[in-house]
């Protein structure tokens, strides 16, 4: 584990101190580029602001995220079972993803209001598409030959599902997970630059304005540290509920 | 005072399958064009034929995964089906899988494991009830399969090549357990293979299939005592003849 990780962690220091040596160069301005030293000092000492609207940006993500799998699952699930559904549904789904969400942030501001509600509902409108998608795939992705077994047995469609579809295509949910996770938190900061009276987005937004540029930096330093920490909380919770490889039935 | 002797009525054994005349085709090919078959209640049929000679057609039409283009077909009683690979759930342990039979008749989870375990017992898996299948090697996911078709509780069992995919040796061994497990659980068996030796070691009857749209080339009661040993089979010069028919009529 250490082991296949130093490598990386190497390479992180070094890039970390490559950008410690340029921001340290007297013909870079301190107002363009702040040093890791200065984010760390940043970080230090706007820890209680940096901490209340991390909360708040946590608070839209897990919010967004919950509310884009349920929804999402359920969708995949009904669309799966209901092909005619699915067959009208799918090309609309696919096609949603050229909408600009930066774009749909504002006018989302604009119908509602300044509060978490709209944040929340961006990052569920990012994070369905993934959840969706990747479950449906999953669920179309089932073995036909077992598919035929269980009808051969007698199985009805609900155990089919419940016993046979759902278990197969919980990976592929997984994999959906995981890319909802990193991009829900760009999702908070698109909602939360289009208007907002708080959260992490709303204060680099503000620093750049203010010239804070080392409250940025500690501030993208949270963001991506709040993005990976989901990824990895995905991941972890994946291989609980997954441990079988299911290398084993296709082979 | 007149005494008749009346000759001891023999009740007619009754038909678990008749198909007659059925035709099935996909497309432009036709797997099966007028075809005949009977398998009477109990016993246990073999069909032998090249690849492609429309063996697995004629199992699905039966297990009702098909209907026929022409023809008909009486299935009496319903029949559970093994395909040729095991599709063990990799989720579930041995057990699991087994009584995966029973849940899909609406036996309910708990009640379904406590009803499969005991079969574990009978036909010598006791020890790999909680085995997840990848635990397991080729011929114990197949017997783990094989189980799960018994556990469906259907008088008819139609097997598709199950020992297709396994190596000679491994193959072997199947075959005197499956013919150990048939005679600890009689049903009425059909069987799919391109192994002459396979089907005369464990049928009554070989129905020797010509390449696609198959037809019937030969029929072979196969009287040979049971149990039946392969190492001494080979040696057995009613074997052999049954052999080199099956193998005359395939041409080989």
């Amino acid at each position: 584990m250490l082991k296949r990780y130093l490598p990386t962690a190497l390479l992180l220091l070094a890039a970390i101190g490559a950008w410690q040596a340029v921001a340290s160069l007297g013909s870079v301005d301190d107002l363009t580029l702040a040093s890791p030293v200065e984010t760390v000092r940043a970080l230090r000492d706007d820890s209680s602001l940096l901490f209340d609207n991390t909360l708040t940006t946590l608070w839209e993500v897990l919010l967004g995220l919950v509310i884009a799998v349920a929804l999402g699952a359920g969708a995949a699930v009904v669309m799966h079972v209901v092909r005619p559904l699915r067959d009208a549904a799918y090309p609309l789904l696919i096609a949603s993803q050229a909408v600009p969400i930066v774009v749909v942030a504002p006018l989302l501001i604009l119908a509602f209001d300044y509060g978490i509600g709209p944040k929340i509902a961006i990052v569920a409108l990012i994070c369905f598409f993934p959840v969706t998608v990747n479950l449906l795939d999953g669920l179309r992705g089932v073995e036909p030959e077992l598919l035929k077994l269980m009808r051969s047995l007698g199985a009805s469609r609900l155990a089919m599902l419940w016993k046979v579809e759902l278990p197969w295509a919980l990976p592929n949910l997984f994999s959906g997970l995981r890319i909802a996770a990193t991009v829900s938190v760009i999702g908070a900061v698109f909602g939360e630059w289009a208007g907002a009276d708080n959260g992490l987005g709303r204060l680099v937004l503000l620093g750049i304005n203010q010239l804070e540029t080392p409250r940025v930096y500690a501030g993208v330093v949270i963001l991506t540290v709040m993005a990976l920490a989901l990824f990895v909380l995905v991941s972890l919770a994946e291989r609980a509920a997954v441990p079988w490889s299911r290398r084993e039935v296709r082979s | 005072m007149t005494t008749r002797l009346e000759a001891p009525v023999r009740p007619r054994q009754a038909e678990a399958v008749a198909v007659r005349g059925v035709t099935r085709r996909f497309g432009p090919v036709t797997a099966l064009e007028g075809f005949d078959l009977e398998v009477r209640d109990g016993e246990v049929v073999a069909i032998v034929g090249p690849s492609g000679c429309g063996k697995s057609t004629l199992l699905e039409l039966i297990a009702g995964i098909q209907r026929p283009d022409e023809g008909e077909l009486v299935v009496t009683g319903s029949a559970a089906y093994m395909p040729q690979r095991d599709l063990l759930l990799p989720w579930r342990d041995a057990v699991g899988n087994a009584a995966l039979a029973l849940e899909s008749a609406g036996v309910p989870r708990r009640e379904a494991r406590r009803r499969a375990a005991p079969m574990f017992e009978r036909l010598g898996l006791g020890q790999f009830e909680q085995s997840r299948p990848h635990e397991l090697s080729g011929g114990m996911r197949q017997r783990v399969a094989f189980l799960r078709t018994l556990l469906a509780g259907r008088p008819l069992l139609l097997l598709d090549e199950p020992f297709g995919a396994l190596d000679a040796i491994t193959r072997s061994a199947m075959q005197d357990w499956l013919a150990g497990a048939l005679q600890a659980e009689p049903r009425t068996v059909l069987l799919v293979t391109h192994d002459v030796t396979e089907a005369l070691l464990l049928a009554d009857r070989v129905v020797v299939l010509s390449p696609r749209p198959g037809r019937v080339l030969t029929e072979l009661c196969v009287d040979l005592a049971r149990p039946r040993v392969r190492r001494e089979l080979v040696g057995d010069p009613a074997f052999a003849e049954f052999e080199r028919r099956a193998l005359e009529a395939l041409g080989c």
